[in-house]
This record gives structure tokens, sequence and C-alpha cells, in this order.
């Protein structure tokens, strides 16, 4: 009884991240590990994902490590949202201009949503710039709320990624590198995040 | 005079100061920016957005795309400077730095590193 009282409660922990840095991936891979369930679908088109999906009460554990965790995947942030893009993929101007202005909705919700967080994945493809508005703007707005954050430099999987260019663009912040799609290094992961978000 | 660059239409750079900035609200900045932006202007802020700050004209940038035919922005700044010292603590430093704000169908970002940045306006 007394265990369920002091019961420490889980740590809400957003991932975030530009659209298809593979944040759903992410959020799939931890879930089918722990609870065997997904969370939402993943696709090549950018802004996939168009609303904020919850799973609580997630129990991260391993070899000397536990965490509880209440996952938060967001939609991907951008600062700008062309349907053109989309009909480059093939949609109709119509499916396109819809899936725009969802996106954007999408977007700010996101955004809202770090008002209520007590940590951040912050996941970057490893293959593409981590210089972006973005990646700064959450990483600004993390030091800002004094909340603790995690780097996962995704996409390792492939011959172009470089993880530590991330690890030099922001040195002062700890950077797991991984591939959600493969699995790999995730062990690192889950016990990376029990020891900052536990 | 020959030349090979093309002024074939200008467009306008509304440089902010850092002073000025100061003195305005968050609303206020917001409000300059993307009036600007909207009507393809260029934004160079002295000083830049503090995160919340930024947040909040990505926030109000979906807004525009989502209700206008609007794109978006491109925006670009150089990392922030937060180590903790004494001296940034003691002139407030808040380590915003030169921020570069356009339409993004006009303003490309061509490579951006740690203390680099190089932009195309079009």
């Amino acid at each position: 009884m007394w265990g369920r009282v002091f019961r420490k409660k889980a740590s809400r922990i957003g991932i975030y991240g530009p659209p298809n840095a593979g944040k759903t991936t992410l959020a799939n891979k931890i879930l089918m590990d722990f609870t065997g369930e997904t969370i939402g679908a993943v696709s090549s088109i950018p802004h996939e994902t168009r609303r904020v999906r919850r799973r609580e009460d997630v129990h991260i554990k391993g070899d000397g490590y536990s965490v509880t965790l209440d996952i938060v995947d967001t939609p991907g942030l951008a600062t700008k949202i062309d349907f053109h893009d989309f009909m480059a993929f093939g949609l109709s101007e119509e499916d396109a201009k819809r899936r725009a202005k969802e996106a954007t909705e999408g977007v700010i919700e996101a955004i809202k949503w770090m008002d209520n967080l007590d940590g951040v994945l912050l996941v970057m493809d490893s293959t593409e710039d981590p210089y972006t508005q973005v990646n700064v703007t959450v990483i600004g707005n993390m030091e800002a709320r004094r909340l603790p954050m995690l780097i996962v430099a995704n996409k390792t999987d492939l011959p172009e990624a470089s993880s530590d260019r991330i690890k030099g663009a922001f040195p002062q912040h700890t950077v797991v590198p991984i591939s959600a799609l493969n699995g790999k290094n995730m062990d690192l992961l889950y016990e990376t995040i029990a020891s900052r978000f536990g | 005079m020959d030349s090979d660059i093309n002024f074939a239409q200008n467009i306008q750079i509304n440089m902010i100061s850092a002073s000025k900035l100061q003195a305005m609200s968050t609303m206020d900045k917001i409000r300059l920016i993307l009036d600007d932006v909207t009507n393809g202007r260029i934004v160079i802020l002295e000083r830049g957005l503090d995160p919340r700050e930024e947040a909040q004209l990505i926030e109000h940038t979906m807004l525009k795309i989502r209700d206008t035919a609007f794109y978006g922005i491109e925006i670009q700044s150089y990392d922030r400077d937060n180590r903790p010292s004494p001296w940034n603590i003691l002139r407030k430093n808040s380590g915003n730095r030169v921020t570069v704000i356009g339409p993004a169908n006009r303003l490309k970002t061509l490579k951006k590193e740690k203390d680099f940045i190089s932009a195309v306006i079009s």
C-alpha cells in the first residue's frame, strides 16, 4: 500500500524534432519493446503525425535501471509548410492542402505541449544538417525551462549518417546515436533515458 | 556600367535595433516580423528572440499558413551562448544573437555551421 502511495509519478516525456526525423518510429520502437503495441503510422511523406499522441505508464526497465514514462509523440516542428511539397509525393491538390492545414495545427499543438512536460527526447536525422531553427528553438525552450533533454541521433543505419556532426553542434548536451528502425543502440538509449528522466 | 548582378527586383531589408526590440512586447515583435515577412521583406534583428518568443513566432506563422496563402518563414540565427558564466549573469545575457527572418519562398539557407550562415535571397 505505502509503495503505491509514495510511488513516484511517471515523467511525461515529449518526443520532438523536425518532420521525418523518425519520432514516431522511435515511439513505436519504445512501445513495442515494453508494451507490445505501437502509437502511430509512419510514412516517407512529411507530417504523417499531425496530432499529439500519448501513452501513459510505460515501464522501461533493463539490467540495473528502471523508469516509468508518459510518452508524448508530437507532430514534426517546422517554420514552413507548402502543400506543393506534398503533391510531389503524389497527393492530389485537395489532399495536399488538407494535409498542410492539419500539419499547421499539429505544429501549434506540439508547441503548446512544451508547457506540460518533464523532459524531451529531441530526435534528429543523423544524415541532415543539425543547425536548424527547429532544433535550436526546442533546445532553447528546454534550457529556458530548465528541463532535462536528450538528443537522439537517429537513422545511424544510413551510410551518410554522422552522429559526430550532431555532437559537435550541441556539445553541451548528451547525444545518443541510434537506429529506431533496426533497433541499433536502443539498450544504451533506454539506460540513458532512465538515468536522465528517472 | 556592365555588371553580372541582376537588379531586376528590389528586396527590402528591415534591420531592427536591440534597443527597439527591448522596448517591444512579444506580440508586438511577432506582429512586426510577420507583417514584414508576409509582404516579402527580410527582417534582421540585432538581438534575436528568446526561446519562448521563437516558439510563439512559429505558432503564429502556422496560423498565417493555415488562414492565408503563405508558406512560412525561413529563420536563421547562431546557436545561443548559454554557458553559465558570472559575466553572462551580470550582464543578464539572454544569449540571443543576430537573427535573419524572411519568407520561405524568398530566403533560402545554403549552408549553416556553428559560426557561419550562408543564405540567398531571391
